[in-house]
């Protein structure tokens, strides 16, 4: 069909339709709220796993996390009476997993403390974390001014702090706050660096990345304050030994990660009678995430079929009573001299432009929701071009596919009965 | 079929031999044309008359292309037309016929100006062209100021005028006119005869089915049906016709 007569033919649908203006919205609700709903749960569920997705990926697909967990047995024992528990990793845990497995690249061990530090007049109880140099390659960070942790301090167990921004920002440090002394639990300390703190809730990750005031080389840690913390509780004094909290692992490849994460298990449990460790692999969260994004995506599908069929369906049942309806049109039209092929378009043309527009109005309306839902809840949604393109020619092709038979119906008609009908 | 095909053939607009249109309703056939001859000059006017169900309507609609004979030939300004599809009936309808209806037929929904416009929708003219086709055609039947007027807000007479004017559109060579004063008083019906008349005498073929004497005295020749036969032809002002006429009612 040439282009002009395809304008006209569409205008002619439009006018046709605005004579029936209630009945032809009417018409449209169904693909109106199957597109709109289809866009914006889309959005959210895309929201909801791209932050996810993201959160994990900030872990590292290459990395094993291992952190310390206090053994349920000990707790119950050291409300008792003042005790020593003892658990966790250990500094030969680290060695021997540095040193027993080919994939792993890198290493990096942390331990948590939690202390007084001192910048001039200011003095705030800080977290406080001993780690290597390699840490900031594991979970790397902006680093607003200064420098991070090098192996050479490492060496020479020198006594230097990097802060986070919340460190910073809690016992009032700035940029020129640099080169200057702090006091950690009465130890002097030169800060040399400062870094942003990652954004998003990564607290249920595991890494303890927002708890993390200040960061010093973890051989100065062991030397100043020992493993022994002494924490009081109601009255009775607790005391733990830990010797790390945690041990980041890097692999150098994703497909070894799973092996490895089962090696240093079955490794570390020849040594640990106790569970007082656990694992985590950002990797298979973000496979496991995937796999629900995935299902979700197949559920969501179907809801949009499902709506998407019930509004083609709606408009097919309207489309069928129109022909009738207008019969004597079509007997009117085919006797002037109009083709079967003329009037299939004709009505084809009037159900893709209803669904279309509905499709457009739904896009609308699903477009709207999640800019709506991210404003009043701060959730994030996110709506991707596919997202948009699907739904629209999906709901083109409805109005084609449920179109098609009463269109065919239409030319159907038999003029002379037509033109005999009242 | 044998007989040869007079001489003066060429002149006619159309022309059925042995013209049979047989509807099967169960067991019992239907014959509403039971082998009809005849033949109708360019330029004439005949009205068809006869009693109900005598085969009429039956024939304007073969005639105009809207239905297909069961047996025989219709040669449309010299052409079969007898075995064209469906397609090439409707572009017959499109370049060479235009329709009138007792019932007038206009879509109640479209303007004035847009019912007469209508086939040039089909014909592929553009907007302003056929604006301006339809605005001197509602003035030559007298609605030049009612074209963005709906038929419903019309009298009888003037919608049929709006009727005519469409007819009129494509420039057709033959008008049919299924009892097109049927639903009109007497005097609005005259005046839409008047109109005929002159449609007629600047060239027009015009072929219409009535019942009423009155109407069917316009037109200058006059067949009767019956049975789905000719029964007897009538013609005033084509004198030379009439021995060609009963030649091909004989056969
Ligand atoms: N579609 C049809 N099916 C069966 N019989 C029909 C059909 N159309 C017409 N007829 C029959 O053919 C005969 C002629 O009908 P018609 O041409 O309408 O007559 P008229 O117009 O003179 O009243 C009638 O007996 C009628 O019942
Ligand atoms: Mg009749």
């Amino acid at each position: 069909m040439r282009r002009t007569s395809l304008i006209r033919n569409i205008w002619l649908g439009v006018e046709n339709l605005l004579l029936h203006k209630l009945r032809s919205f009417l018409t449209m609700l169904g693909v109106v709220f199957g597109v709109g709903s289809v866009v914006a749960m889309l959005s959210v569920g895309e929201g909801a796993s791209a932050e996810a997705l993201a959160q994990i990926r900030m872990l590292g697909s290459h990395n094993i996390i291992l952190s310390s967990v206090k053994p349920v047995e000990d707790e119950q024992s050291s409300t008792v009476h003042s005790h020593m528990s003892i658990y966790g990793l250990t500094y030969a845990d680290l060695e021997r997993i540095a040193s027993s497995f080919a994939a792993i690249r890198q290493v990096a061990p942390v331990k948590l403390m939690r202390k007084e530090v001192r910048l001039h007049d200011r003095a705030m109880e800080l977290r406080v974390v001993g780690t290597t140099p390699e840490w900031f390659d594991l979970v790397p960070r902006e680093v607003l001014a200064g420098r991070v942790i090098l192996p050479s301090d490492q060496q020479k167990l020198a006594p230097v702090a990097v802060l986070t921004e919340f460190g910073a920002r809690k016992i009032l440090a700035t940029r020129s706050t640099i080169g200057q002394n702090v006091r950690i639990g009465g130890d002097a300390f030169e800060v040399i660096g400062i870094l942003r703190n990652e954004t998003g809730s990564s607290a249920s990750m595991q890494i303890p990345d927002q708890e993390v005031d200040v960061y010093i080389p973890i051989e100065v840690a062991r030397r100043y304050y020992g493993d022994i913390i002494a924490r009081r509780t109601a009255g009775s004094r607790e005391r733990e030994k830990v010797e790390l909290h945690q041990i980041i692992v890097r692999v150098d490849h994703t497909d070894h990660v799973e092996s490895t994460a089962v090696g240093i298990e079955t490794m570390l449990n020849r040594f640990h009678t106790k569970t007082d460790y656990a694992m985590s692999v950002p990797l298979a969260l973000l496979k496991q995430a995937e796999a629900t994004k995935r299902t979700f995506n197949i559920v969501l599908g179907s809801i949009a079929g499902i709506s998407l069929l019930v509004g083609g369906i709606g408009i097919m049942n309207i489309m069928l009573a129109s022909v009738t309806e207008r019969t004597r049109e079509i007997g009117i039209r085919r006797a002037i001299g109009a083709k079967r092929r003329q009037i299939v378009v004709q009505f084809l043309i009037e159900t893709v432009v209803l669904s279309t527009f509905g499709g457009l109005i739904g896009l609308g309306v699903g477009v709207l929701i999640p800019f709506l839902i991210t404003y009043f809840s701060g959730m994030a949604t996110v709506v991707k071009w596919s997202g948009i393109l699907l739904p629209l020619s999906i709901s083109m092709a409805i109005g084609i596919l449920f179109g098609l038979y009463p269109a065919i119906n239409a030319a159907r008609v038999d003029p002379i009965v037509a033109l005999r009908h009242e | 079929m044998a007989a040869p095909i007079p001489s003066d053939s060429n002149h006619d607009i159309v022309r059925l031999e042995n013209a049979r249109k047989i509807y099967q309703m169960g067991t019992e056939e239907v014959r509403a044309l039971a082998g009809v001859n005849i033949a109708f000059h360019k330029g004439s006017f005949w009205a068809i008359m006869g009693p109900s169900g005598s085969g009429k309507s039956t024939m304007m609609n073969v005639l105009g292309c809207l239905d297909r004979l069961t047996s025989g030939a219709y040669y449309l300004d010299g052409k079969d037309v007898s075995r064209l599809d469906d397609d090439s009936l409707s572009e017959l309808r499109l370049s060479y016929l235009g329709f009138i209806f007792q019932s007038f037929n206009l879509i109640p929904q479209l303007t004035v100006q847009r019912n007469i416009e209508l086939p040039l929708y089909y014909l592929g003219w553009d907007a302003a062209r056929s604006a301006q086709r339809a605005k001197e055609l509602a003035e030559m039947v007298g609605l030049g100021g009612r074209l963005n007027h709906r038929p419903t807000e019309l009298s009888g007479g003037q919608m049929q005028r709006v009727a005519i004017a469409r007819a009129l559109t494509n420039d057709p060579q033959i008008i049919f006119a299924d009892e097109p004063t049927g639903n009109l008083d007497s005097a609005t019906g005259e005046q839409i005869m008047e109109l005929l008349g002159n449609l007629n005498r600047q060239g027009k073929t015009i072929i219409m089915v009535t019942h009423e004497p009155d109407i069917a005295a316009h037109a200058r020749s006059r067949l009767h049906m019956m049975d789905g036969l000719i029964d007897r032809i009538e013609t005033e002002t084509h004198e030379t016709d009439q021995p060609y006429q009963e030649h091909l009612a004989r056969r």
